[in-house]
């Protein structure tokens, strides 16, 4: 009993941990419907931003973590501005090319200076460890992640359905030109938004690093745990991508645990019978374009 | 009626002059035997990129004529790479063109199963299942170790002799003209199809499918009936890998072998069939190129060719490509050009 309500635990974890590095690409893939494999090498450079500052420079593990998202925020907005933008309107071939293109890129410039090897980020002594909870394990490191996460995603929500920000974005998704024609700056608040899920997806890297593990393969390794939270959960609203990586994470520690020869053969399984059952996602609306 | 029948003629001369064949394609194969003989000590090179182009090949008749764009599309090459590689394995077929059309078929088998998954949804669900699907296979080739090898893979596969005659020699010599034999009489039948009325259907679906439905054409079955055959066309490939390197590990499956057939094609053009032949040759060359400069980071520099090509535009630079046998054959012959960019990309 307390092993499920442990590896629960873990999967809520992992889950969370998934949305928020993938919740950037739910904005670009499924609302600006723009195919963008380069995800993860986002959350990559937060991760090791984040690595350089606390193992080499000395810092704090909680003041690194913010720079990881300003990091990978700015890398964001800097591409978003002179690469990205050019290729809203091209065919999902070329999005496809050229997303995996960048992935290449990262994947060797990173190599090419940080090494191939894994690594780990040195964490305070406070988030070792784990404590009982009436018998239940609870790592202090994951129960930080659903914290922090967990926060993140009620800000989002927030922002989405209360601000003046997120009424604009929701208008240039539903119809860019009706949105423009009412002096909505869309191209501000396309990139905007893009560099806000860079800087998330670097935030999740930072804090992935313990968890999922960060080498230089890591967009590569992950591309298909974004995807699927994206194209299971569906792009109209936070809370379908929120939903599709609590059952990912879930689904995937529990597959680990309990038919571990099987490895991810259950996840992948799980996503195409869902992508066939409903093609635009389980909490998904007809496809819009 | 007298105008429909006028129309139809139009349509067939068009498409009978489309599939005549040009003097400069008898120069392209002619060259490519004629490599053969003049390069003796890059057989092994030549034989990769003749597989290659074969894949390519394979890719080209979904995405170029269907617009089915396809993330996995090493699936069906693994399958092929096992398939040869077990048959020769246990003894089961021991003749490799056998082996061969054996190892084919199996992917057709899988790609014919698939293919109903495929058609369904929009691009970016065909995306993610095509790439659902290559993963798990590679995960399945993981899980069963026993039969597969796991990640040393299939190790001490011994080829028998093609037609009981000749030998794979180490040199590479006849698992050259073996491929190039395979590719030119796939191509020919590639050739025959995308030049016949289907052929021309599935360029109609890939325009706009809902059109080409509206005119009576059964747009999900002819997608059903080409991603099976692209899935031959790529086990074919597969079980010449393992064939003339006697080898098959689980790489076969890796999504970057996917990713680089797309450039692949992309480089060479989409929508006409000498694209994948010419990409591969480019992208070996290329490939080569690279890992002479940077060993071990050569994948960086294909990533800047991919991210170039984009952004450049595929149509652009093909023009630009052109331009100069444009320019000359325009001198020559005080004519119009006659290469020309090979019509719409698939979207």
């Amino acid at each position: 009993m307390t092993s499920i309500l442990t590896n629960l635990f873990d999967g809520v974890a992992y889950g969370m941990l998934l949305f928020v590095l993938a919740c950037g690409l739910a904005v670009t893939l499924g609302l600006m419907n723009f195919v963008n494999l380069a995800h993860g090498a986002f959350a990559m450079a937060g991760g090791y931003v984040c690595a350089v500052l606390v193992n080499q420079s000395g810092w704090p593990f909680f003041a690194a973590l913010p720079l990881a998202f300003v990091s990978s925020a700015i890398i964001g907005a800097a591409l978003e501005r002179t690469l990205y933008r050019h290729l809203y309107t091209r065919s999902h071939l070329d999005q496809v090319l050229f997303s995996i293109g960048l992935v290449f890129m990262s994947v060797a410039a990173v190599d090419y200076i940080m090494g191939s090897s894994r690594i780990f980020i040195k964490l305070p002594a406070a988030l070792e460890g784990q404590f009982d909870f009436f018998g239940v394990g609870i790592g202090r490191y994951r129960l930080m992640i659903i914290v922090i996460c967990g926060l993140l995603t009620a800000l989002l929500q927030l922002v989405l359905a209360r601000t003046r920000f997120g009424s604009r974005l929701r208008a240039a998704v539903d119809d860019a030109r009706a949105a423009s024609g009412l002096g909505i700056n869309v191209p501000q608040v396309f990139a905007f938004t893009f560099a806000f899920g860079c800087g998330l997806a670097g935030l999740g890297g930072a804090l992935s690093a313990e968890i999922l593990g960060l080498d230089p393969y890591f967009p590569l390794k992950f591309m298909i745990y974004f995807l699927i939270v994206v194209t299971v959960g569906g792009s109209s609203s936070i809370t379908g991508p929120f939903l599709a990586s609590l059952l990912l994470g879930i689904g995937d520690v529990a597959g680990k645990y309990y038919v571990p020869k099987m490895g991810p053969f259950v996840i992948y399984t799980i996503m195409i019978v869902i992508l066939i059952w409903r093609p635009n996602g389980l909490f998904g609306r007809p496809a819009a374009r | 009626m007298v105008d429909q029948s006028i129309a139809q003629a139009e349509v067939g001369r068009y498409a009978s002059a489309a599939a005549r064949w040009h003097w400069s394609e008898i120069v392209f194969w002619c060259f490519l035997l004629a490599c053969g003989f003049l390069f003796p000590s890059r057989y092994l090179i030549m034989t990769e990129i003749l597989r290659l182009a074969l894949f390519a090949l394979s890719l080209d008749l979904i995405l170029g004529y269907a617009g089915i764009v396809s993330l996995g599309h090493a699936a069906f090459f693994g399958i092929g790479a096992y398939g040869a590689g077990l048959l020769a394995l246990h003894g089961i077929i021991n003749e490799p063109v056998i082996a061969l059309l054996a190892a084919g078929l199996a992917a057709t088998a899988i790609g014919f199963l698939t293919s109903f998954l495929v058609i369904r949804g929009v691009d970016l669900t065909r995306l993610m299942v095509t790439l659902g699907i290559a993963l798990l296979l590679e995960a399945l080739a993981e899980r069963y170790s026993n039969i597969t090898g796991g990640t040393d893979g299939l190790q001490g596969i011994e080829m028998a002799p093609v037609f009981g005659l000749f030998a794979f020699d180490l040199f590479g010599k006849v698992g050259f003209f073996y491929s190039l034999a395979t590719l030119f009489i796939l191509f020919l039948l590639a050739r025959r199809i995308v030049h016949s009325p289907f052929g021309l259907s599935l360029r109609a679906i890939r325009n706009n499918p809902l059109r080409a439905a509206a005119v009576g054409v059964p747009v999900n079955r002819r997608l059903i009936a080409v991603y099976t055959f692209a899935a031959f066309y790529a086990g074919i490939a597969g079980a010449l890998f393992t064939q003339t390197t006697a080898l098959a590990s689980l790489d076969v499956f890796a999504f970057e072998r996917s990713a680089d057939l797309m450039l692949v094609l992309v480089i060479g053009g989409t929508g006409y069939l000498y694209g994948g032949p010419i990409g591969a040759v480019i992208f070996k060359i290329l490939q080569e190129f690279f890992s002479t400069i940077t060993p071990q980071y050569w994948q960086f520099w294909i990533g800047l060719v991919f991210v170039v090509i984009v952004l450049v535009g595929r149509a652009r630079l093909h023009r630009w490509i052109l331009f100069v046998p444009n320019l000359v054959i325009a001198q020559l012959k005080g004519t119009k050009a006659v290469v020309t960019v090979p019509e719409s990309d698939a979207s």
